[in-house]
C-alpha cells in the first residue's frame, strides 16, 4: 500500500505534544517563521489556492477562493474567525484535534491571519468544551511567551491577538453568520445574505470564517507548498480528511485518511473502522454528519451505476439525492441490522426541531411537524398518509429558509423514506409488533 | 430578599476576570463578553438567576432584556436552581447507536428521577442534551466541564456512588 501521508495527525500521539516545547521540537511553528519572514500574504493565499483545500466544516467551499473574496477597504480591521462549534451529530474530529494538539490550530491561526492581513482572530468553541477552551488558552499563552503571538511577532512587525470565545449550547451557532451574531453577544440567529461575511462580517467588518480542520491544514501547506498538498487525493478532493467514525464498527474514533480511498477500505480495514462489530451486517450509512442523506447498504460500497464508492466529495455525492450522499463534515455513522431506521430518523428530526432558531416558519413549524409525525409512527400510532405527509413537509422546508438548517432537517427524513419506505410502512401496518421492545424490521430495503 | 442580593456579587477574582474579558474586544463591543461572563456567573452560583442577569447587564452597560434574550436562547444556562451535579446526558442518534438509550434508562432508574428533575437529596439534576461532539466515545454525559465516556450501566453506578460520597 502506498505510504499514507498524515498532514494533521502525524505527531498527535507523541507524549507531551500538547505543550509548546514538544510541539516545537517536532517542527511546530516553523510555518510561522517561514510565512512571516520569507513570504508575502498574497503568496500564502496563492499556495492555499493551489492546494485546492476545501472547507472542512461541511460545505466544502474552496478555502483559497473564500480568502480571495475578503474585502480590504483601507483603515477597516479584518477578522479571521475559526469555527470550532462542532455540533453536527456524528462529528467529533475538531474536538479530538484541539484537545490533542492545540498548537496546530494556533499555528494555523497565525499563518492564516497573516495571509488575510488580520490582527485579531477569534476561535469560537462550543461552550460544552470548556476544558478544551482552557487547553487552547494555555497554548496561546505559551505561544505568546515564545514570541509567536502578540506584538511584533518574531521581530517582523506583525501583530496578532487571538481570543478563544465560548458558545452557550446551540447547534445553529455553527452556521457562520449565526456564529458571528453569537460572537457579538446576541442570540444565534443566522443573518440574511448578502452581505456575506467577506464584506460585512464580525462588527460589520470583512471577516473570514473557517473550520478548525481547514485552518489546521495551513501550516503544512506553507511548509510544503500547495502543489504537494494537491498531489494527495483525487480530482477536486485534495489532501487528507479527518473522519469521525461512530456506530456499529469495531474501532470507532477519528481517522485521517487520504481523500480517495474506497469506502470499503475505510469501513473494513484494520487501520480504520475494522469492520462491522460482532460479525453483524451493514444496514445503512450516514457518511457526513446527521444532515446528509442516509445510504442503504447496497449503495455504500458501490454507486447506483456500479462504480466503486470512494471517500471523496464527488464519489459520495454520485447519484445526487436519489442514490448518493455527501462527505459533509466527515461524520461517518455506521448502522448495522439492529438499528431501527424510523427511530433514528425521529431522533435526528427531534434534534433539528430542538436546534431551529425559529426565525423562518417553514423550518420552525416544519421540523416540529416532522418530529411529531415520526414519533407517532415510531410509537405505532401512524397512518399510511403520514409517510406522504412527511415527504411533503420535507419538500416545503427545503430551499425555503434563511439558512441551510432547514435543508439539513429535511434531507435525512426524505432520504430515509426514499430508501427505507417499507420499514416505515411496517411500523404502520404492524403497530403491535413494531413497538415491542427491541423489535427491528429486518426486511430488505427497497432499491432506489 | 437579602439572600438574593448576597448571591449576586461575583467574587473579586471573577470581577477582575470580567474586566480582562471585556478588554478582549474592540472598544464599544463589550457586549461580546456576554457569553463568557454568563459562564462565569454559572460557574459561581450553579445557575443564572434573574438578579444575576441584571448584574451582568450592569457590568456590560447593556439593557437587561439583552441578557434575558440570550440566556433563554442558549441551552447551557440553567435558569432555575439545580442540584450539586447536573448530569447532561447525550440523547442524540450516534450515542443511541452506541447503546445510549439503555444506559440512560438505567441512569434514570438509579437516580429515581426523570429528565429536568433533581434528586430529593439535592445532589443530582438530570438534563438531556444534544450531541456533545464525542459520538465515537459514547454513550456519554457531561457534568460541568468533565466528560464521562464509554458509559455502561456499571460505570454509571460507579460514577453515581463516587459523586454521592
Ligand atoms: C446549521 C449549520 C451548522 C453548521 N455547523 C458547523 C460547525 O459546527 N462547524 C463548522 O466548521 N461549520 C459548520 N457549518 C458550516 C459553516 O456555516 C461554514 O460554512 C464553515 O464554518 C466555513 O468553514 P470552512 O469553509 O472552512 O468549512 C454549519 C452550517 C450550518 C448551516
Ligand atoms: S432555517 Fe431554521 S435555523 Fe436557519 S434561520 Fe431559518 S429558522 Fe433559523
Ligand atoms: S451523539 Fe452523543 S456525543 Fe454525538
Amino acid at each position: 500500500m502506498a505510504e499514507i501521508t498524515k498532514i494533521l495527525t502525524e505527531h498527535i500521539d507523541k507524549p507531551g505534544i500538547e505543550t509548546f516545547k514538544v510541539y516545537r521540537e517536532n517542527g511546530g511553528y516553523n510555518a510561522v517563521e517561514k510565512a512571516l519572514k520569507e513570504m508575502t500574504s498574497d503568496a500564502i493565499v496563492e499556495e492555499v489556492k493551489k492546494a485546492g483545500v476545501r472547507g472542512r466544516g461541511g460545505a466544502g467551499f474552496p478555502m483559497g477562493m473564500k480568502w480571495s473574496f475578503l474585502a480590504k477597504p483601507e483603515g477597516v480591521p479584518r477578522y479571521l474567525v475559526c469555527n470550532a462549534d462542532e455540533s453536527e451529530p456524528g462529528t467529533f474530529k475538531d474536538h479530538y484535534l484541539m484537545k490533542s494538539i492545540p498548537h496546530l490550530l494556533i499555528e494555523g491561526m497565525i499563518v492564516s491571519s497573516f495571509a488575510l492581513g488580520a490582527n485579531k482572530g477569534f476561535i469560537y468553541v462550543r461552550g460544552e468544551l470548556m476544558y478544551v477552551i482552557r487547553i487552547l488558552e494555555n497554548a496561546i499563552e505559551e505561544a505568546k511567551a515564545a514570541g509567536f503571538l502578540g506584538k511584533n511577532i518574531l521581530g517582523t512587525g506583525y501583530d496578532l491577538e487571538l481570543v478563544v470565545q465560548p458558545g452557550g449550547g446551540a447547534y445553529i451557532c455553527g452556521e457562520e453568520t449565526a456564529l458571528l451574531e453569537s460572537l457579538e453577544g446576541k442570540r444565534g440567529n443566522p443573518r440574511n445574505k448578502p452581505p456575506f461575511p467577506a464584506v460585512k462580517g464580525l462588527y460589520q467588518c470583512p471577516t473570514v470564517v473557517n473550520n478548525v480542520e481547514s485552518i489546521a491544514n495551513t501550516p503544512w501547506i506553507v511548509m510544503n507548498g500547495g502543489d504537494k498538498y494537491a498531489s494527495f487525493g483525487v480530482g477536486r478532493s485534495t489532501g487528507t480528511k479527518l473522519i469521525s467514525a461512530s456506530g456499529h464498527i469495531n474501532k470507532p474514533g477519528v481517522y485521517e485518511i487520504p481523500l480517495g480511498i474506497s469506502v470499503r477500505e475505510f469501513m473494513e480495514s484494520d487501520e480504520y473502522c475494522g469492520g462491522i462489530r460482532h460479525g453483524h451486517q451493514l444496514k445503512a450509512l450516514v457518511a457526513g454528519g446527521s444532515s446528509v442523506p442516509i445510504l442503504p447498504a447496497h449503495l455504500v460500497y458501490e454507486t447506483a451505476e456500479g462504480n466503486e464508492r470512494l471517500m471523496t466529495y464527488e464519489s459520495l455525492s454520485d447519484g445526487g439525492f436519489a442514490s448518493g450522499t455527501m462527505l459533509g463534515s466527515g461524520g461517518f455513522i455506521v448502522m448495522d441490522e439492529t438499528t431501527c431506521i424510523v427511530r433514528n430518523t425521529w431522533n435526528f428530526s427531534r434534534f433539528y426541531a430542538h436546534e431551529s432558531c425559529g426565525q423562518c416558519s417553514p423550518c420552525r413549524e416544519g421540523t416540529g411537524w416532522m418530529t411529531k409525525v415520526l414519533e407517532r409512527i415510531e410509537n405505532g400510532k401512524g397512518s399510511m398518509s403520514d409517510i406522504d405527509l412527511l415527504v411533503d413537509v420535507a419538500k416545503k422546508i427545503e430551499g425555503n429558509t434563511i439558512c441551510p438548517l432547514g435543508d439539513a432537517a429535511a434531507w435525512p427524513v426524505a432520504s430515509a423514506i426514499r430508501h427505507f419506505r417499507d420499514e416505515f410502512e411496517w411500523h404502520i401496518t404492524n403497530p403491535t409488533e413494531a413497538t415491542k421492545p427491541g423489535a427491528i424490521y429486518r426486511g430488505e430495503p427497497i432499491l432506489a | 430578599m437579602s439572600e438574593v442580593e448576597e448571591r449576586v456579587a461575583l467574587t473579586p477574582e471573577r470581577l477582575a476576570k470580567v474586566q480582562e474579558i471585556i478588554k478582549r474586544y474592540p472598544a464599544g463591543q463589550q457586549k461580546s463578553a456576554l457569553l463568557p461572563i454568563l459562564h462565569l456567573v454559572q460557574e459561581q452560583f450553579g445557575w443564572v438567576s434573574a438578579a444575576s442577569m441584571d448584574m451582568v447587564a450592569e457590568l456590560l452597560d447593556i439593557q437587561p432584556v439583552e441578557v434575558y434574550e440570550v440566556t433563554t436562547f442558549y441551552t447551557m444556562f440553567h435558569l432555575e436552581p439545580v442540584g450539586k451535579h447536573v448530569i447532561e446526558y447525550c440523547r442524540t442518534g450516534p450515542c443511541c447507536n452506541m447503546g445510549g438509550e439503555g444506559v440512560y434508562d438505567h441512569l434514570k432508574n438509579r437516580l429515581g428521577i426523570k429528565e429536568k428533575e433533581t434528586t430529593a437529596d439535592g445532589v443530582f439534576t438530570l438534563k438531556e442534551v444534544e450531541c456533545l461532539a464525542a459520538c465515537g466515545w459514547g454513550p456519554c454525559f457531561q457534568i460541568r466541564e468533565k466528560f464521562y465516556l464509554h458509559l455502561t450501566n456499571d460505570k454509571v453506578d460507579e460514577i453515581i456512588d463516587e459523586l454521592r460520597n
